[in-house]
């Protein structure tokens, strides 16, 4: 198989240096040791012709600069990066656009910066304005445009370039909707035309999308390259592990109750007021299948959730409620003790309730969940958690959106 | 449509400058792009450009005519002869110094041989120094002042001589701007110093007698020559009754004297390249 992209033992290291000016520079002779860190070790990559690379890590894990390298904009410290064919890195859209000239000239400009001759533009110029959907403005000064035409034209010049090797960074990721669509289309396309794509991304609904391999960067060190449900799943693995070893060298405690929002920080909700703390909560413990130190939950495997409180006196109308939410705070899913017609006995002192799932019909992605004590005629609140606990479903194939509906295909 | 190609290795001298020529189209554009910027939105465009030396013209005709009287007759013509070319020099020299710390948005996200950027601002002085001509041939004519024709052949190549050491110069300052910021400033100001030790306002022979160490020195400046071999075509007055003014040279010795400094040219621009190209690979992350 031959590769588009073959990168092998790269490695970037950074002097971080302040002093620009000869003044400064004459002053600090002998004493400053500029900051090296190395933002790149032992990268070994090989892109196959006609695939879709996923690059994915947190912020500063070297995925920006790997792409970088890849187009040559900076020079790795040590290995090699061979690429076959054109490239055509979007980095920022519409970089080099000048305000002052029209959107006709900055296309002409753009294209012959990014390696277009005149006669090519102007052969796809009709495509590119058709593209932007920006035929009423193409000869008015860019520097009239609002940010998403901006970002539009710039997507339009860079995928009319006929590139055998398209490098994206994050720019999904801007303009309106519908246009992200179109941007995403338009990667399909380039996906069926034969032609190789790296992007970097922190968006694991993209990644299942579109990628066929996913590699996964941590401090500029590869910490996997699988097909993306299983690269995702060790990213997540990755930063739970990261999140809980922080958690309990903070607290001492709180494993696997997956808390997000710290209580102290977060100001409490009208709900989490009203409460008279009669019981309290004490504890949110997800029970995971397998191993309780996992972080995380697939779609088609067991979950529990164990509510663990504590009672001042004797309350024998206890209900508890719970909530699962989405990242915006849409309520996906609530129900309580009450709705599925069991009665808590009374209770005096600790206890422990367990709500099961036999598995969690919901799609990749981080959930949010809420955490109620009530009176079972919800006119007391006891305690109350409002979204406070976060809930990491890993993906199981590559559907989008936000339910696992259980779909099976005839032919 | 290309063979794989090392995109982490330094490229040798010889791709750089088969990729440059590979972006002529884009140096094109941001020549064109300069003007356009510079020009955009005024009602009189790129008369602008013309304007200048055409006011020149008329306050040096004026001071020298009429009050000041140095002796040098049609001063003004003598002044634009030289004055056109020196300021080719050192607009595209202040220009390119600058290029690459100017559009440091674009070099951090676009990968694109980074020599285009001083070579354009060398481009867009050249483009000013042929709308400034048009005044001065106007002038020439204008004053009917006498033209040295059988130097004039001359010019096309001290003009190739020019321009090659501004761009020479230019890309190597371009590179060493970005790790020493300082260095724009000092060229504007060495570019100052250059123009007074260079004979544009004053005469030549009229500090430099033939023979003397004096002329030497006043060789080792290699705009001089340029300079020299325009005011010998265009202005044409060897002496007036004041004193000699240009030197009386052959149009061979004025030849030798150009290939002389077009090999030091040629010297600037492959040291100029050697050090860009050992320095380019940090821009992105100096910037």
């Amino acid at each position: 198989m031959r590769h588009a992209i073959e990168i092998r033992g790269v490695e970037k290291q950074f002097r971080l240096r302040h002093e620009k000016s000869l003044k400064e520079r004459v002053l600090r002779v002998g004493r400053s040791q500029p900051d090296e860190f190395w933002a790149l070790r032992d990268i070994d990559i090989l892109v196959e012709t006609g695939s879709t690379l996923g690059l994915v890590g947190h912020n500063g894990s070297g995925k920006s600069t790997l792409l970088k390298c890849v187009a040559g904009i900076l020079r790795p410290t040590a290995g090699t990066i061979v690429t076959t064919g054109r490239v055509a890195a979007l980095l920022e859209l519409g970089a080099g656009f000048q305000p002052d000239l029209t959107g006709r000239e900055n296309v002409f400009l753009n294209g012959s910066i990014l390696g277009l001759s005149r006669k090519e533009i102007a052969g796809r110029f009709d495509d590119i304005v058709a593209f932007s959907e920006l035929e009423q403005f193409i000869d008015t000064q860019v520097k009239h445009y609002s940010s998403g035409m901006f970002v539009r034209l710039g997507f339009a010049v860079a995928v009319n370039l006929d590139p055998a090797i398209l490098l994206i960074d994050e720019v999904l990721a801007v303009g309106d909707e519908a246009f992200q669509r179109k941007c995403i289309d338009r990667v399909r396309e380039f996906q069926r035309e034969g032609r190789t794509i790296v992007f970097v991304t922190h968006s694991m609904t993209q990644v299942q999308e579109i990628c066929d391999r996913t590699v996964v960067l941590d401090h500029g060190i590869m910490v996997a390259d699988d097909e993306p449900a299983a690269a995702i799943r060790t990213f997540r693995e990755h930063l739970y592990a990261k999140q809980s070893q922080l958690a309990e060298g903070a607290t001492g405690s709180g494993r696997n109750t997956g808390a997000v929002r710290d209580s102290r920080r977060t100001p409490p909700t009208e709900r989490e007021l009203q409460a008279t703390k009669r019981v309290t909560l004490t504890d949110v413990v997800f029970e995971y299948p397998q191993s309780d130190e996992r972080g995380h939950v697939l779609a088609s495997e067991p979950f529990a959730i164990r509510v663990r409180y504590r009672s001042q006196e004797r309350v024998d109308d206890l209900m508890c409620g719970i909530g699962i939410h989405d990242t915006t705070g849409r309520l996906l899913f609530g129900s309580n003790t009450k709705f599925l017609g069991v009665a808590l006995p009374t209770v005096d002192g600790e206890g422990e309730i367990v709500l099961r799932f036999p598995s969690l019909p919901l799609l990749g992605g981080d959930y949010r969940l809420s955490v109620a004590l009530q009176s079972d005629d919800e006119t007391v609140v006891y305690d109350w958690s409002e979204q406070r606990h976060q809930i990491a479903v890993l993906p199981v194939d590559r559907s989008h959106g936000v339910v696992a509906l259980n779909m099976t295909v005839e032919v | 449509m290309s063979g794989p190609v090392v995109v982490s290795a330094r490229p040798t001298l010889a791709v750089r400058v088969r990729r440059v020529w590979a972006y002529r189209e884009l140096l094109v554009g941001l020549v064109r792009k300069e003007l356009k910027v510079k020009y955009k939105n005024s009602v009189l465009g790129f008369a602008w450009s013309m304007l200048n030396p055409a006011l020149y013209l008329l306050v040096f005709w004026f001071v020298f005519e009429k009050v000041l009287r140095n002796g040098v007759p049609q001063f003004p013509i003598f002044l634009l002869s030289g004055l056109l070319v020196w300021n080719l020099f050192s607009v595209a020299v202040g220009a390119a110094t600058g290029s690459i710390v100017d559009n440091a948005g674009l070099i951090k996200k676009v990968a694109f041989p980074r020599e285009v950027l001083p070579l354009a601002s060398v481009g867009a002085a050249v483009v000013h120094f042929f709308l400034q001509l048009v005044v001065l041939v106007v002038a020439l004519f204008g004053f009917r002042s006498d033209i040295a024709w059988s130097y004039v052949p001359l010019l096309p190549l001290a003009l190739v001589v020019v321009i090659v050491l501004a761009a020479g110069v230019g890309v190597l300052l371009s590179a060493l701007n970005v790790y020493l910021r300082d260095i724009k400033h000092v060229v504007d100001l060495l570019l100052l110093a250059w123009f007074w030790f260079t004979p544009i306002v004053w005469q030549f022979r009229s500090l430099a007698d033939p023979g003397t160490a004096a002329e030497r020195l006043g060789l080792l400046n290699p705009i001089t020559p340029i300079v020299l071999t325009f005011q010998r075509a265009l202005y044409a007055r060897l002496e007036t009754e004041s004193g000699p003014i240009l030197p009386d040279w052959t149009v061979a010795h004025h030849l030798s004297l150009l290939l002389v400094v077009f090999a030091l040219g040629i010297v600037l621009v492959v040291v100029g390249e050697i050090v860009f190209g050992r320095l380019e690979g940090d821009f992105a992350e100096e910037l």
